[in-house]
């Protein structure tokens, strides 16, 4: 049928009105402008049936009572005043994500940046280290909240054996609602330092010109200054593309503490994904989860709206707008 | 091969692998502080799963024997067996290979095309819905999530595998359409204009001229998509809901909530399933490390 139609465009003289539509003014042009939309045609389709369409209908759901079968009831504002004003465990998960994001990204953003700058020295084994420091990062997440909450036993695992070996009596860990909360900011770190944002820094730290280290070094700078004048601005955009990355990978926290801990002891570490999934899949909340799940994206955009705003301040882009 | 290597981008080519070549050799004190600090980082990475090797090898009663024994007294390879015996592990590893397996083939299929799509074509609204594209990445899955768990629920897909490979078929996802297209638009347009003009088609173009040269780029999709694929837990744990469909991610948490028996310790157990669920991945990134990093550099080059 598209075929038949992209055949029939390619005779002369005769355009078609949806040749033109598509901004075609030769046969060939609109013969390869049907081509191109034929070829999209999947992700045309992906985009409306699994995200655009389900966009529309969460936030048509968060103004209904639903669980999932037959119609759902319009309530209007309900669920939002629910969220807001009558759920007692919204605002203590919100505020916990963001403690957790607190710690997470300001360390894991530099974690990751030390790291590349040391696989970024050319020393003997960078490739091994760089391997090394990525195995987190291939791992699943529910094995690696599995064997950290091994690790992390209060008895006989081997971080309190350590802590003991220096005269520190070691928490419960997963174990103690004081506790929780760190030992899943040690996990998260310890599991994403090493991961993508270090590969992507490393590339930025290699776009460094070799010119203007030269040049700084002959002005007599130090390993320092160079690295703070030179280095921290050309690479500002990777620093950027990593720190919105990481503010939206943080917020959605939820394998590892919905394994390692099930959001306790005592929703010491319930997060908001946690919060959204069981509103939704073990309540059948449907309409009130999809009321989260909107909170909850209202808040990243207006996130990266924020980040994006300052970034204009510190983000120095060596090839001009772009 | 040699005209593979051609059209790698040059930032792929060149500068990721060949680290430092510029800097002196040489230890210098400040060197060795490096060298050292490095290796500590290191150790500090090893050593969980140096920690998971060594447990899944012990004996139950070694588990909880005070202080820890380093190494297991003597190796239990059993206890690989027992897991098996238990949990029907491989059952999991074969629903995890079904949807790894259909989940690429439909991200190579599609986004390649897709990506064909936007790098080659003009039309109305391409740059548009190229920018449309890119948004998605930043999009939480959760908004998405209940809607699509109500669509898959009244197609009577609750249950089966369908749903964590199907959406692969439409587009692949943006991250992928994103990458393909970087690397159609670093191959030189006169080979596929050229090919038109001997009145070769476009589908002809893709499959003999465009598919053949990107086959480096292709590999990086591929491994990234299987490793996501092999490790995601949220979406089986919300379609998936008897034991016999899990995949491997999802039984190893079934696992960890499975009775001990008769007050038997199972960590042993389950630090050789974990063992296990990790493998696949590890050999694959170890088999193709190269594409696997400059994917991901590539995806953030532009920042």
């Amino acid at each position: 049928m598209a075929r038949a139609s992209a055949e029939v465009a390619t005779k002369p003289g005769s355009i078609s009105l949806v040749a033109r539509l598509a901004g075609a003014k030769t046969p060939l042009q609109a013969r390869k402008a049907l081509w191109g939309y034929l070829l999209l045609l999947p992700w045309l389709l992906g985009l409306i049936i699994f995200i655009v369409g389900p966009i529309i209908a969460s936030f048509y759901f968060s103004f209904t009572d639903y669980e999932g079968m037959g119609v759902p009831a319009w309530i209007g504002l309900a669920n939002y005043q629910k969220a807001f004003f009558g759920d007692d465990l919204f605002w203590p998960s919100l505020g916990r994500t963001f403690e957790y994001s607190l710690v997470v990204v300001p360390v894991g953003l530099l974690g990751s940046l030390v790291l590349a700058v040391l696989l970024n020295r050319g020393m003997k084994g960078t490739n091994i280290f760089r391997t090394v420091f990525f195995l987190p990062s291939l791992t699943p997440a529910v094995a690696l909240a599995l064997l950290w909450t091994w690790l992390f036993h209060p008895t006989v695992g081997p971080i309190n054996l350590g802590l003991s070996w220096v005269g520190v009596q070691g928490p419960g860990w997963l174990t103690d609602q004081h506790w929780a909360l760190s030992a899943l900011i040690i996990i998260s770190l310890w599991a994403s330092m090493g991961g993508n944002a270090m590969l992507i820094f490393i590339a930025g730290l290699q776009g460094v010109p070799e010119s203007l280290m030269d040049a700084a070094e002959i002005d007599g700078a130090g390993r320092w200054d160079k690295f703070r004048n030179i280095t921290l601005p050309m690479i500002s955009p990777t620093l950027l593309f990593n720190l919105i990355l990481g503010v939206i990978g943080a917020l959605k926290v939820f394998t590892i503490a919905f394994v390692a801990t099930q959001g306790g002891p005592s929703y010491a570490t319930w997060f908001f994904a946690l919060h959204i999934y069981q509103q939704a899949f073990s309540y059948f909340r449907m309409g009130y989860g999809s009321a989260l799940a909107w909170i909850f994206v209202i808040m990243l955009l207006i996130f990266t709206y924020i980040q994006l705003s300052f970034s204009r301040r510190w983000v120095y882009y060596a090839g001009g707008s772009d | 091969m040699a005209t593979e290597e051609a059209v790698l981008p040059d930032i792929v080519r060149s500068r990721t692998f060949s680290v430092g070549a510029r800097r002196r050799a040489g230890w210098a004190p400040a060197a060795v502080l490096f060298y050292v600090l490095t290796l500590a980082l290191a150790v500090i990475f090893v050593f969980p799963f140096f920690w998971t090797v060594s447990s899944s090898l012990k004996q139950p009663f070694e588990l909880f024997s005070f202080p820890p024994t380093m190494f297991p007294i003597t190796p239990q390879w059993v206890n690989y067996a027992t897991v098996l015996q238990k949990v029907p592990f491989l059952t999991w590893v074969l629903n995890s290979l079904i949807v790894v397996a259909l989940n690429t083939g439909g991200v190579i299929v599609t986004s390649s095309l897709v990506a064909y799509s936007f790098a080659r074509f003009e039309y109305r609204g391409r740059d548009v819905l190229f920018l449309i594209t890119l948004g998605t990445m930043m999009l939480p899955s959760q908004v998405t999530l209940i809607p699509q768990f109500v669509l898959f629920n009244a197609l009577g897909w609750i249950n089966t595998l369908l749903p964590l490979w199907v959406p692969a078929w439409f587009g692949g996802g943006a991250f992928f359409i994103f990458l393909l297209r970087q690397f159609f638009l670093s191959l030189p347009n006169d080979l596929d204009e050229a090919a038109v003009i001997d009145g070769a088609s476009f589908l002809q173009v893709y499959w003999s001229i465009l598919m053949p040269l990107c086959k480096p780029a292709l590999a990086t999709v591929a491994i990234i998509s299987f490793i996501g694929s092999w490790n995601d837990f949220l979406g089986p744990l919300i379609y998936l809901n008897s034991p016999d469909k899990f995949t491997v991610a999802l039984g190893l948490n079934f696992f960890q909530n499975v009775p001990e028996s008769a007050g038997m310790p199972m960590q042993h157990l389950l630090m050789a399933a974990s063992v296990m669920a990790i493998l696949p991945c590890l050999v694959l990134f170890f088999s193709f490390q190269r594409y696997f990093v400059e994917g991901i550099v590539l995806s953030g080059i532009k920042g």
